[in-house]
């Protein structure tokens, strides 16, 4: 099988698309069920956001390998409007669209490793990774 | 497809079995309210046994549609959060503080009727 695999978000129907790809991924590579719910709920997350604030864009599901560590990576990318401030974008409880602002800040959470690069009008590009411990 | 809501004396029994997508939340959400007033129903038990994640989408929507509930005269529990849900909505950020829950259906029920005093 593929190491890495991709959905394009496009419709609301990707992102349930995304978060089913990454959960059979998780269980493919032997997460748990708590990392399995953690995985699926962060794409779902990531996925919903190029959806509301780029329209389009895409979520890689890769999985990789470090030291005999076997890990799940979601990179998640858009060409839309840029994220104006990123340090807001992180904080609990902020959103622009009227969401419970649990998004980005809350991914960060689930996840092990998270890294967020935006460019105002170029778009977004967010790398989340969890390890299998 | 849609959730089915069914009619229990006075109150109204879902129980959710397959991942929500967002229209059929939204959808749910609609025809709940729809029910209750067709019914007049006092109280609803939503089961989420078979639910193994919540994004914060499904959590607004869940949220929106216990007060909802309420404004229209009904006390909603939520019943069979499994421990993997509760960890990834709690780090999540999300709390769900003023939404009744209990483990299972039975308690739920059992809540249900003190919380409407008979």
């Amino acid at each position: 099988m593929e190491n890495q695999s991709c959905v394009n978000i496009q419709t609301e129907w990707d992102i349930v698309a995304a978060r089913q790809l990454g959960r059979n991924v998780a269980k493919e590579l032997g997460f748990g069920i708590v990392d399995q719910a953690r995985i699926t709920t962060a794409i779902s997350e990531l996925a919903r956001n190029i959806f509301i604030y780029a329209n389009k864009g895409r979520v890689r599901i890769e999985k990789i390998y470090d030291k005999g560590h076997a890990g799940l990576r979601i990179v998640a990318i858009d060409n839309g409007p840029g994220i104006n401030d990123i340090r807001l974008a992180m904080e609990d409880g902020y959103s622009t669209s009227g969401g419970l602002g649990a998004g980005l800040p809350g991914v960060k959470r689930l996840m092990d490793e998270f890294d967020i690069v935006s460019s105002k009008g170029k778009g977004t590009e967010i790398v989340a990774t969890k390890w299998i411990r | 497809m849609r959730i089915p809501i069914l009619k229990l004396y006075d109150c109204l029994l879902v129980s959710i079995q397959w991942e929500l997508d967002d229209q059929t939340a939204l959808q749910f959400q609609e025809d709940l309210l729809h029910k209750i007033h067709e019914i007049g129903a006092s109280g609803v038990v939503i089961d989420i046994t078979s639910i193994d994640f919540i994004d914060s989408f499904i959590a607004k929507v869940l949220g929106d549609v216990i007060s909802m509930s309420k404004l229209m005269g009904a006390k909603v529990v939520i019943t069979g959060i499994q421990p993997a849900v509760a960890i990834t909505l709690i780090e999540l950020g999300i709390s769900l503080n003023d939404v009744m829950t209990s483990l299972d259906l039975e308690k739920g029920l059992e809540k249900l009727q003190q919380e409407l005093g008979e």
